[in-house]
């Protein structure tokens, strides 16, 4: 019964494992690899080795480089007062420039620290992409981490680059800062008519809620046919035993239709993919091709209608 | 190795009690009140024990006594009387008294007056005062589109207080000064005047004393190249809402309608009172606040050296309508319902002491009162 625990409760310990020999051309493994208990409650109980290399190495250097120079401006901001700078955190933030300097470099003072950042920001991103890429190939595994990863490369891109490409201007990205990037998604939405109207929106909210709901139903269904070994799904895909049998029926009983033990695999894969990449369709049509995303909704009939309650309001600016 | 331990439980301790006792948290119970059609989400939640503090800190005092309005003209009667001169004595001595109570009920009449000669103008504050009362009976006049019939008193905003608790001055925000590093654009701190948010910190100077747009919406489901508002002016406005909604107890939807924000056909009536309450703040600010900077003395002024300027909140002080909505107005229509005088003088040639006057033309008659005269005045108080 050691499943029926929100925590995994078995912990495999034995020598530790360096994993499979790498080919000629490959760096070191850093790092002794230990066990830790608890880790070992949510993963596997070993921590390391891990493979860093050429593109992970940079891909650290560039990330710590954004990371602190967003900490150093941040610093900034509050007259270099360490008490404010923990008080304020999350209220701090590295501005993108103003709109005046549309696609220009602007002084460092007014926002060229952004870029500046985000130029190593993006070379972090690509970089760690292009390792998970070599790391998978390097492994003989297929690529489909490195493509999903993409797709969340494809919605950081549009808000970071393709949408202020677009618009001409670098102050239609998205500060750097806890708050304000929250404040920024809110006040883009109000900007351009309320973002629920956008279809786009609506279809990443499914694909969101939709991954949320099927990781549940998948995690739920294996944890309840571990008992008749249905954690080995790998195995469950070609040899379909009674774990397997027992949760497609249960399903076909509940809602006439199962997913089997590959394809469930796949329905969790795209639903996580289509979230970012519907949602970055979804950005990049908003000021660029929408304005406002309410008045298309009505244009459309997506708009539901409800009762005139206040007949009377009319805009005083028009002179009501 | 086990040192972790210990740092990570007083971690957690200390993030767990930031979490308890910094957040402002509303324990139940809470009164949830349906602002708009079923199915909108448009819901106010009040807190009890806020509201039970509110109703104790808006309460309207009563009034000192009820004058008699027939006698001698406190125009004629007192020297340097310039807005208030068709008062009857005791209307103006009760309107004085009331004063007192209302602005400076420490410090008494001398808040404002030379007692041993009380028309001299030589304190500042009773310059203030008098340019004060002037915008007092306009708020009531010309802007009863935002304060109805019940209207303003000195004590909307001064509560017992010199200077009214809600007052703002300007805030250019972080990263003014042209640093290489640090810069934010004028907010992403603490924003004191735009709800505690991270909106920019200078909302109320662009809206409530300037008159920087605050429409962003297009009107048009296409672009079409007029609307160039950005998502960053977005925030500006949304930092002068988040001030109104703070500033009254409220949220956005008592205002506004869920689904579009800039519809006013789909707008609850009070998005118009609203309206009409920016502008009235700012013709305050422009009109009667700005003028009086050469008055104000430094410490009377915010850390950037402007004047002390009104919002929402300087009358609202957190609840929708002023003080429940009792009105005050209604007992002292005879000095502050009507303009009486509505001349300006030139502020900027303001010399401490000297008298100014309003713009009257028969202003001759107003030189401060001297010997036996003043004596007499100081008496009657």
């Amino acid at each position: 019964m050691e499943y029926q625990n929100i925590f995994t409760q078995v912990q495999v310990r034995g020598p530790v494992e360096a994993g499979i020999p790498l080919p000629r051309g490959d760096d070191e493994r850093v790092g002794k690899p230990f066990y830790n208990w608890l880790a070992g409650w949510f993963g596997n109980a070993q921590i390391g080795p891990i493979y860093l290399g050429f593109l992970g190495t940079a891909s650290l250097i560039a990330g710590t480089i954004w990371f602190v120079i967003i900490g150093f401006n941040m610093l900034a901001s509050v007259g270099w007062d360490p008490i404010q700078f923990i008080r304020q955190l999350f209220w701090l933030a590295l501005e993108p420039p103003p709109a005046e300097y549309g696609l220009s470099i602007p002084p460092l003072s007014e926002g060229g620290w952004y870029i500046i950042s985000s130029v190593f920001l993006l070379a972090s991103v690509l970089l760690w992409w292009a390792r998970i890429y070599v790391r998978a190939r390097a492994l003989g595994l297929g690529t489909h981490v490195f493509w999903a990863f993409g797709a969340a490369i494809w919605l950081f891109l549009v808000l970071g680059l393709f949408r202020p490409l677009l618009m001409g201007s670098w102050a239609e990205a998205v500060p750097y800062g806890i708050f304000p990037h929250l404040d920024w998604t809110a006040a883009f939405s109000i900007r351009y008519g309320n973002l629920y109207y956008n279809p786009f929106h609506c279809l990443s909210i499914v694909f969101l809620y939709g991954s949320v709901l099927l990781f549940a139903m998948h995690g739920a269904t294996i944890l309840a046919v571990t008992r008749y070994g249905g954690e080995r799904e790998l195995e469950q895909i070609t040899d379909r035993g009674t774990a397997s049998e027992r949760a497609a029926l249960f399903w076909r009983w509940t809602m006439g239709f199962n997913a089997s033990m590959e394809s469930i695999h796949r329905w969790a894969w795209w639903f996580a993919v289509l979230t970012p990449i519907t949602g970055g369709i979804g950005i990049l049509l908003t000021g660029t091709v929408v304005d406002n995303w309410y008045l298309w909704g009505i244009k459309h009939g997506i708009v539901a209608p409800v009762p005139d309650l206040w007949p009377a309001v009319v805009d005083p600016a028009i002179g009501g | 190795m086990k040192l972790w331990i210990p740092f990570a439980t007083a971690a957690g301790v200390f993030v767990g009690a930031a979490i308890l006792f910094g957040a402002d948290w509303d324990l139940p119970p809470v009164d949830t009140e349906q602002l708009g059609y079923a199915g909108s989400g448009m819901y106010l939640t009040k807190d009890r024990e806020k509201q039970a503090d509110l109703q104790q800190a808006n309460v309207v005092p009563e009034p000192l006594y009820e004058a008699d309005p027939e006698g001698d003209r406190a125009g004629e009667f007192y020297e340097n009387v310039q807005v208030l001169g068709d008062l009857s004595t005791d209307q103006f001595n009760l309107f004085m008294a009331s004063i007192t109570e209302w602005v400076s009920p420490e410090q008494g009449c001398a808040y404002c007056h030379n007692e041993e000669n009380l028309a001299s103008d030589e304190v500042y504050t009773k310059v203030v005062s008098r340019r004060m009362i002037q915008m007092t009976q306009a708020i009531n006049t010309d802007w009863q589109t935002h304060v109805g019939e019940v209207g303003a008193t000195c004590y909307t905003c001064h509560r017992g207080q010199p200077v009214p608790e809600n007052v703002w001055s300007r805030n250019s925000g972080p990263g003014k000064d042209g640093r290489g590093l640090g810069w934010s654009g004028g907010q992403n701190v603490v924003g004191e005047m735009v709800g505690n948010t991270s909106l920019p910190t200078n909302a109320l100077e662009s809206y409530l004393l300037g008159d920087k747009p605050i429409r962003v919406h297009s009107l048009t489901a296409l672009p079409n190249g007029e609307n160039m508002a950005t998502t960053k002016q977005t925030e500006e406005t949304w930092g002068l809402m988040m001030h109104m909604s703070e500033s009254l107890g409220v949220n956005c939807v008592t205002c506004h309608n869920s689904r579009a924000f800039n519809d006013w056909d789909e707008s609850p009536p009070q998005r118009v009172t609203a309206w009409h309450g920016i502008r009235m703040a700012r013709d305050i600010n422009q009109s009667y606040i700005e003028g009086l900077a050469p008055v104000f003395p430094d410490n009377r002024k915010g850390p950037e050296g402007d004047v002390l300027k009104v919002s929402c909140a300087t009358c609202h002080n957190g609840v929708q309508k002023p003080l429940y909505g009792v009105s005050m107005l209604r007992d002292f229509v005879d000095s502050l319902g009507t303009k009486t005088d509505t001349g300006v003088p030139d502020y900027s040639t303001y010399t401490p002491g000297e008298t100014q006057v309003m713009g009257s033309p028969d202003s001759a008659a107003l030189a401060p009162a001297t010997g036996p005269e003043a004596t007499t005045l100081a008496s009657v108080d």
